[in-house]
C-alpha cells in the first residue's frame, strides 16, 4: 500500500467517523438523560436525509404528515394523563405543542416545497419535520415508560425502530435516493481532494461538539439535563421536570440524526433502512465511550470510521464484520475493569 | 393562625403493608416542628408522601390549597422542599452548580440573592464552591443538600435525619443553622432520631410509633414526658436506666 492510498482511506474514514461521532454523541446524551438506548437514531438519519432528498425534487415527504399524526396521538395521551385535573393552561399548551406545531410545519412544507426551493429552506424544513417526530416519539413511546427498567426501555426502543423503518418504506419506497450537495466547491491539498461536502461534515461535527459542550457546561438548562442524568430524584426535588429533560434530549438527538443524514445523502445513496446500520456504528462508538463519555465517544467514532475504511479496502466482504467485532474486546475489557454492577432494583 | 402545611388522616402503604396509618399534622408559619421516633416508625415514609414521592391517601394541603393533583415538581414550585435522608446531590457536579440548580424554578435575580444567603449560612460551601459534590465530607454534603433546598426559597423545609452519620460537632452546627432558618422566615418540619437535639430547637413535636402518632404537643412538654424520656432520650425521670 502506498501513502496516497493510505491518505485516501484515512480521509474517507475520518469523514464517516465524524458522522458516527455525531450519532454516538446523541446516543450518549439520550441514554444519560432518559436511560433509553436509542435504536431509532438510525431512522432519524434516514428520515432527515430522505425528506431532504424528496424536498429537493419538489415533493412533500410523508414524514411531514407522520409528524401531524404523531402529534394527534401525543395530544390524546396528554389529555388522558391529565384527565383528573384538566387545567385550561395545560390543554392550551398541549394543543400548541402537539397540534398547532406539526400542522404549521406541514402547511409550511406544502407552501414552500417546489423544484426551485433553495437548499437552505429544504434543510430547515427537513430538520423541523424530524425534530417534531423525535419530540412526539418520546411523548408517545417513552414518557409513559420513564420509570421502568433499562431493559423495558430497550425493548420499546427496538419496537419504535421497526415501526419507523416500516413507515420509512411507505414514505420513501424501496428505491434509494440521493440529495443535492450542500456545496460544489472543491480544492486539492497534495494528493487529497477536499469537497465542500466533506468540509461541511467536519465543520458541523466540530461545531456540534463545541455547542454541546457549551450547552451542558454553561447553561442552566444544560446543567439541568446533566442533573437529571446524575440523580433523577434529586433533579425532581429541585423542580426539574424529568419529562422536559427527556423531550429536550430526544429533540437534540433527532436534530443531530437528521443533520447527519443530510450531510451524507449527497455522498452515498440512502435507502429506507440504511440508517439502522449507520446508527449501529454510532452505537459502537458510544459503547466504547461507556455510554457516558462524550470525548471518548468522539474519538472512538473516528477509529470506527477509519477501521471501516481500511477494512473495506482490504476485505470489503468482511467490512461490517470487522467493524462490529471491534465491540467484543471493548466489552471484555470493560467487564474485567469494572466490578459487576447489579441491574437496578425494580 | 392558619396552617402552612395541614395533613389530615394520611395513610401511606407499600403494596398491602401500611407504613403510615391515620396521621394528622400541622405546621404553622414560622414554626419548627419535629417528628421523633425509632427506626422504622414511618417518619421518612411520611415525609416522602408529603413531598409527592409516594402516594398518600387522605388529604395534604399547603398554604390552604390541596396538593393531591400536584407532582413533586409542582410542590417545589409552591414552596415546599425536602432534604431527603440520602441527600440526592448531583455528585459529579460542583458545589456551585448544585446550588444553582436548587434555584431552577425561581428567577435569576432572586437566585443571586439566595446564593449570598446560603453562603452566609454555610461559609464552608463558599470555600468549596468549585469542588465536586461527591468528594465533600458527610457534613459538607448535608450542608450542601440544605443549601440546595434553600436556594429555591421554600416556605417550608422538610429535613429527613440531617444528623445521620455526622460527627457531634457538625450535628451541633447543623442544628444551630436550622434554628437560624426561622429568622429567615422558613418553617421547618424536622424528622430526627436524635430526639434530644430535635426537641431542643423545636416549638412542637409529634412522637411516631409503628406508623401512628402516639403523642403530640409543645416540644418542652414532650421532652419532659416520662414515656418519651424512657424510649427516646435514654433516661428515666426516676433515675433508672432505660432498656
Amino acid at each position: 500500500m502506498n501513502t496516497t492510498i493510505m491518505l485516501f482511506l484515512l480521509q474517507d474514514g475520518i469523514t464517516n467517523g465524524a458522522i458516527y461521532a455525531l450519532l454516538g454523541l446523541a446516543l450518549v446524551l439520550v441514554f444519560a438523560v432518559t436511560r433509553v438506548i436509542l435504536i431509532p437514531q438510525g431512522e432519524f438519519v434516514t428520515f432527515g436525509a430522505l425528506s431532504y432528498a424528496m424536498l429537493a425534487t419538489g415533493q412533500v415527504p410523508g414524514t411531514a404528515r407522520l409528524a401531524v399524526a404523531m402529534g394527534v396521538v401525543a395530544f390524546g395521551l396528554d389529555l388522558y394523563a391529565a384527565r383528573r385535573s384538566l387545567r385550561f393552561k395545560l390543554v392550551v399548551r398541549s394543543v400548541l405543542l402537539n397540534i398547532v406545531l406539526p400542522v404549521a410545519i406541514l402547511a409550511l412544507t406544502y407552501a414552500l416545497a417546489g423544484p426551485k426551493t433553495p437548499i437552505a429552506i429544504n434543510i430547515a424544513l427537513s430538520l423541523l419535520i424530524v425534530a417534531a417526530i423525535g419530540l412526539f416519539l418520546y411523548r408517545i413511546a417513552f414518557q409513559p415508560l420513564a420509570h421502568t427498567s433499562v431493559l423495558v426501555l430497550l425493548i420499546a426502543s427496538v419496537g419504535c425502530h421497526l415501526a419507523l423503518q416500516g413507515l420509512g418504506l411507505v414514505f420513501f419506497g424501496a428505491e434509494g435516493l440521493r440529495g443535492p450537495a450542500l456545496s460544489n466547491a472543491a480544492f486539492t491539498v497534495g494528493p487529497l481532494r477536499f469537497t465542500g461536502q466533506s468540509i461541511a461534515v467536519y465543520g458541523l461535527t466540530i461545531a456540534f461538539i463545541i455547542a454541546l459542550w457549551l450547552f451542558f457546561g454553561f447553561t442552566l438548562m444544560g446543567k439541568a439535563l446533566r442533573a437529571t442524568a446524575v440523580n433523577r430524584l434529586g433533579a425532581r426535588l429541585v423542580g426539574i421536570r424529568t419529562t422536559l429533560s427527556g423531550q429536550i434530549a430526544f429533540l437534540l438527538a433527532s436534530v443531530i440524526g437528521a443533520i447527519s443524514g443530510i450531510l451524507i445523502v449527497p455522498i452515498t445513496t440512502l435507502y429506507y433502512d440504511t440508517g439502522f446500520l449507520i446508527g449501529l456504528k454510532g452505537f459502537i462508538a458510544a459503547i466504547i465511550g461507556g455510554l457516558v463519555s462524550y470525548p471518548l465517544t468522539a474519538v472512538a467514532a473516528l477509529v470506527v470510521g477509519s477501521v471501516e475504511a481500511f477494512s473495506s479496502f482490504y476485505a470489503s466482504n468482511f467490512k461490517e464484520v470487522i467493524v462490529f467485532t471491534l465491540i467484543l474486546p471493548v466489552l471484555v475489557l470493560r467487564s474485567l475493569a469494572a466490578p459487576a454492577v447489579e441491574e437496578e432494583k425494580d | 393562625m392558619s396552617a402552612l402545611l395541614k395533613v389530615s388522616d394520611a395513610h401511606v402503604a407499600y403494596g398491602k403493608v401500611e407504613a403510615v396509618r391515620s396521621v394528622s399534622l400541622e405546621v404553622a408559619d414560622n414554626e419548627i416542628v419535629t417528628i421523633i421516633g425509632a427506626n422504622g416508625a414511618g417518619k421518612t415514609t411520611l415525609l416522602n408522601a408529603i413531598m409527592g414521592i409516594l402516594p398518600l391517601t387522605g388529604s395534604a394541603a399547603f398554604a390552604g390549597a390541596d396538593m393531591a393533583s400536584l407532582d413533586i415538581e409542582d410542590r417545589v414550585a409552591v414552596g415546599l422542599s425536602l432534604v431527603p435522608e440520602h441527600r440526592e446531590l448531583f455528585g459529579t457536579m460542583n458545589v456551585e452548580d448544585n446550588l444553582q440548580l436548587g434555584a431552577f424554578r425561581i428567577p435569576k435575580a432572586i437566585a443571586a440573592r439566595s446564593f449570598e444567603r446560603v453562603y452566609t449560612l454555610f461559609p464552608r460551601l463558599k470555600e468549596r464552591r468549585k469542588q465536586l459534590a461527591g468528594t465533600l465530607s458527610g457534613g459538607e454534603q448535608q450542608m450542601l443538600a440544605m443549601g440546595r433546598a434553600l436556594m429555591g426559597a421554600p416556605k417550608l423545609l422538610m429535613l429527613d435525619e440531617p444528623s445521620l452519620g455526622l460527627a457531634p460537632i457538625i450535628v451541633a452546627d447543623i442544628f444551630r443553622t436550622i434554628g437560624e432558618l426561622r429568622a429567615a422566615g422558613v418553617s421547618v418540619l424536622l424528622v430526627e432520631q436524635n430526639a434530644q437535639a430535635a426537641l431542643k430547637i423545636a416549638d412542637r413535636a409529634y412522637v411516631m410509633e409503628l406508623g401512628e402518632f402516639v403523642l403530640s404537643g409543645p416540644a418542652s412538654d414532650i421532652a419532659t414526658n416520662a414515656r418519651v424520656a424512657a424510649s427516646y432520650l435514654g433516661f428515666t425521670h426516676e433515675g433508672e436506666s432505660a432498656i
